[in-house]
């Protein structure tokens, strides 16, 4: 069995259904991508794993059935989420959203380790740690985002568009250091992204999503292979 | 001169009561976006619970401290059992959810202790070792005693773990449950926090209005507008307007022709004055919301 | 466009008969029954002002007693100090409660939702201090309130109770259809625009300012004439009848009769009389029931738990299940 395997998953909002049966697998220490146009079901399957939304069908993770568990209860298990719209608790600093995101964990030693670390992989968060996380520059939250998702020392990180309404050159930095996060940590991630290129650059698998089906799936290699998706989610 | 110094100090001991009351307001406030318009009766059922246990024969302060306990379990258990299921209702059933809690603490308590008024002891004693004409020894320790059990509420959500977990519940939801912060159980122990302080401000004020099951209708309308002009998003400010507030009181009182008969209708003048003229109070920040 | 009449044949035979039925019930049951009645339905009246601001305009009001005490004083002041006719005095009553209604709902404009409910709230706790008010009491009676007598039968054989019946019916009927009237309306379907998405209302051109002050005048003035009714059933005004908890009371009604519907008030009105006495009885009979109030409160969150549309809510609910129902299956 795969680390996280999703098998079936249907989402609701209210009467209205989001993901249609979505079938995909993630392996330990790998990053797989989920691709897909507006409104294709991307953030509703990150935000299924993490029981947000109303959910049919089954998603385990690390051999645990992750359906019927509250939220709190998913985060407790090691999934860190960045969400979309980087979801940092504008009126508290920077240090105090760092210790937010270990709230779960008891050993004072490890976390102020890894506070450390954080500043380490995100000088700019180092120099900023009394501010208020709201007066940030949107890179600086994005950053700020990641860095309380590792404070959680997570298996498996689920991030939602870390591109988003960034300039290309954040986008960039942000990449390089998501892409050292992995190196050393050998962390599992879940990423989102729109930026098709970017994502089967980054991720070793890579799913395709339309109104909320998986159409394709497989090695970024092969994606970035195919015909149709070059044409129209790669753009030339 | 002395007459307006110890209106004033009077003001002050009243105005850090209503402070206790502003603050439980602006704590379910925060977390919910609600005014529990029933804080003033479970502050007052509260109070019944203390006289009862000196009645039993417990030292005052003793009664204090196990009223103010009781309170907060119960402060608790009323979030998880009747306030959750309209957590997500309209607004107007939330009020009237409130509305109901109110009558329900106004008719227990006047069936078990009835309307008549009662007599409650003070917590401290009646010579401090030093005489004073500008203030008697209650109101001087009302004013300590408030302003000791603001400093704890305060240290406790600057520099503790829950008290952080809290403020990041009240402020975004959805991203504490996503570093695994259980915030149904942070909105309750805010419910549990508020009532425990109001209950402070019910025994406090109780030897000064006598108990009765109707004795908090004022003191909730005048923390009420403690909050409003402090700013309903500023604990700290909620403290400062109950201040202002109990100092005004009693200056419009002594000073303004009619004003000792209409302190209800000060306090409804200043409720909508501030909402009108400065709707973010004197400390609050306007929310600007996006449609 | 074309929108469907709402006159439809089957309402105007329910109103037939539900009037027939109105007519008749006084000769059916004792004076003090009939008094009863009439209790209910100037609770009807004031419950129809709170139905048209919050269920229909979206506006909270936790302070409808205060409005209240202004038809019932105005009322009781007219008839005491210049022994006016009872009957003009109703339309004093609504026109000085309009007033003040029109005046509170001007800083109350800018306020929304939580924020009214709590400026209404002061207002409820304000009022029987101010009606208790040293420099008015010439005027008010101070704490002691006024004695108004009832009003003469308007026809001969009819009792003085019955007479009051008919007459507060015909107001109650009335103002339900001018209710009606206004809520079918342009102006009905502005207000009701204003409650479901004041931002779209005011970009299609609605003077929302003017529509919510104008609708917190009208629905003080149905609570103003329900309060000068009262006076005429209940033959005196004291500051502390008109307490908050009257405006919880209303509150009650409103929401048990159901708050987005016209006919509810009745129920609301009803139940506002009957269960009281109900309440009583149990409390008295069964010492470990809590009191009257208590198991009003307790009843108000069942309610919003289990049926937050009230009574005319699930009427109508079982109505639109009945016509939905696949043809034949009621056999």
């Amino acid at each position: 069995m795969a680390f996280l395997e999703v098998r079936a998953l249907e989402a609701y909002y209210r009467q209205t259904q989001a993901l249609f049966g979505v079938d995909f697998r993630l392996d330990e220490g790998s990053i797989t991508a989920i691709l897909g146009a507006n409104g294709a079901g991307k953030t509703t399957t990150l935000r299924a794993i993490c029981r947000m939304v109303r959910t049919d069908g089954e998603v385990v993770f690390d051999g645990q059935d992750l359906s019927g568990l509250s939220t709190e209860r998913v985060v407790r298990l090691g999934i860190a989420h960045v969400p979309e719209g980087r979801g940092t608790f504008v009126r508290q600093s920077v240090e105090e959203n760092l210790v937010l995101g270990a709230y779960t964990r008891k050993d004072k030693a490890g976390i102020a380790a890894d506070m450390e670390s954080v500043y380490g992989y995100f000088p700019r968060l180092g120099d900023r740690r009394r501010q208020q996380a709201g007066t940030l520059s949107g890179g600086e939250q994005q950053m700020l985002a990641i860095g309380r998702a590792l404070m959680l020392r997570p298996k498996l990180m689920l991030l939602d568009e870390p591109s988003f309404g960034l300039a290309p050159l954040i986008v960039q930095e942000i990449y390089e250091i998501m892409a050292r996060i992995r190196e050393r940590e050998g962390t599992s991630m879940l990423l989102v992204e729109q930026n098709a290129s970017l994502a089967l650059a980054f991720a070793d698998h890579a799913y395709l999503l339309e109104t909320g089906k998986v159409v394709m799936g497989g090695e970024s290699e092969l994606l970035r292979n195919d015909e149709n998706i070059r044409r129209i989610y790669l753009g030339y | 001169m002395d007459l307006f110094l110890q209106l004033t100090f009077a003001g002050l001991a009243i105005g850090s009561i209503y402070s206790c009351v502003a603050l439980a307001v602006v704590m379910i406030y925060q977390a919910t976006d609600h005014f529990n318009f029933a804080q003033g009766e479970m502050a007052m059922f509260s109070t019944y619970i203390a006289w009862t246990l000196v009645g039993l024969g417990a030292p005052v302060w003793l009664a204090f401290l196990l009223a103010v306990g009781l309170s907060f379990l119960a402060g608790v258990a009323i979030e998880r059992v009747i306030v959750k299921p309209v957590e997500n209702a309209p607004v107007l059933n939330q009020i009237i959810v409130f509305i109901g809690l109110l009558v329900i603490f106004n008719a227990v308590a006047g069936w078990i202790w009835e309307f008549t008024i009662k007599p409650f002891p003070s917590l401290f004693p009646a010579d401090l070792g030093f005489k004073s004409t500008l203030i008697g020894p209650h109101h001087i320790g009302v004013i300590a005693l408030t302003l000791g059990v603001l400093a704890l509420v305060f240290a406790f959500f600057r520099f503790t773990r829950v008290g952080l977990a809290m403020r990041a519940a009240a402020a975004n939801p959805d991203s504490a449950r996503l570093v695994g912060v259980s915030v149904g159980w942070m909105l309750a122990l805010g419910w549990g926090l508020a009532a425990a302080i109001g209950a402070v401000g019910g025994i406090l004020v109780a030897p000064i209005v006598f108990l009765e099951p109707n004795m908090m209708a004022g003191v909730l309308l005048y923390g009420f507008a403690g909050a409003l002009l402090g700013g309903v998003s500023s604990p700290g400010g909620a403290v400062l307007g109950g201040l202002v507030v109990g100092v005004l009181e009693n200056w419009v009182g002594q000073y303004v022709p009619g004003g000792s008969e209409l302190k209800l209708t000060f306090a409804l003048i200043l409720i909508v004055g501030v909402l009108v003229f400065k709707p973010a109070g004197l400390f609050g920040r306007v929310v600007v919301r996006r449609v | 466009m074309d929108r469907p009449n709402p006159v439809t044949p089957q309402l105007l035979a329910a109103v037939a008969v539900a009037l027939l039925f109105a007519g008749f019930l006084p000769h059916l049951v004792s004076d003090f029954t009939s008094f009863q009645f009439t209790q209910a339905m100037a609770y009807g009246v004031a419950l129809l002002g709170l139905n048209i601001l919050t269920g229909y305009n979206g506006q909270f009001s936790i302070g409808h007693s205060a409005f209240y005490a202004v038809g019932a004083y105005t009322a009781a002041i007219l008839l005491y100090h210049f022994e006016w006719n009872h009957y003009a005095t109703l339309p004093v009553a609504a026109l000085v409660a309009f007033a003040v209604g029109f005046l509170f709902g001007l800083p109350a404009l800018r306020l929304e939702g939580l924020y009214l409910a709590l400026a209404t709230f002061a207002f409820a706790v304000a009022t029987p201090q101010l009606l208790k008010f040293d420099a008015f009491e010439h005027w008010t009676g101070g704490v002691q309130g006024l004695f108004v007598p009832k009003p003469e039968p308007l026809i001969e054989g009819l009792s003085a109770d019955q007479s009051l019946y008919y007459v507060t019916l015909a107001v109650m009927v009335l103002l339900m259809a001018l209710a009606w009237c206004l809520l079918h309306s342009r102006s009905g379907r502005a207000m009701m625009a204003i409650r479901d998405n004041p931002i779209a209302a005011r970009t299609m051109g609605i003077n929302t300012a003017l529509y919510k002050t104008t609708t917190f005048g009208i629905s003080a003035m149905y609570t103003g004439i329900a309060g000068a009714l009262s006076v005429f059933v209940t033959e005196f005004v004291a500051p502390d009848a008109f307490n908050f908890f009257l405006a919880v009371n209303l509150l009650i009604g409103s929401v048990v009769g159901g708050i987005v519907s016209i006919p509810g008030v009745i129920f609301g009105g009803l139940f506002l009389v009957f269960l009281p006495n109900f309440a009583q009885d149990i409390s008295r009979t069964y010492p470990f029931v809590p009191p009257p109030w208590a198991i009003f409160g307790i009843f108000l969150i069942l309610v919003i738990y289990f049926v937050p549309f009230g009574v005319w809510g699930a009427v109508e609910r079982a109505f639109a299940w009945w016509k939905r129902r696949p043809a034949g299956s009621g056999r």
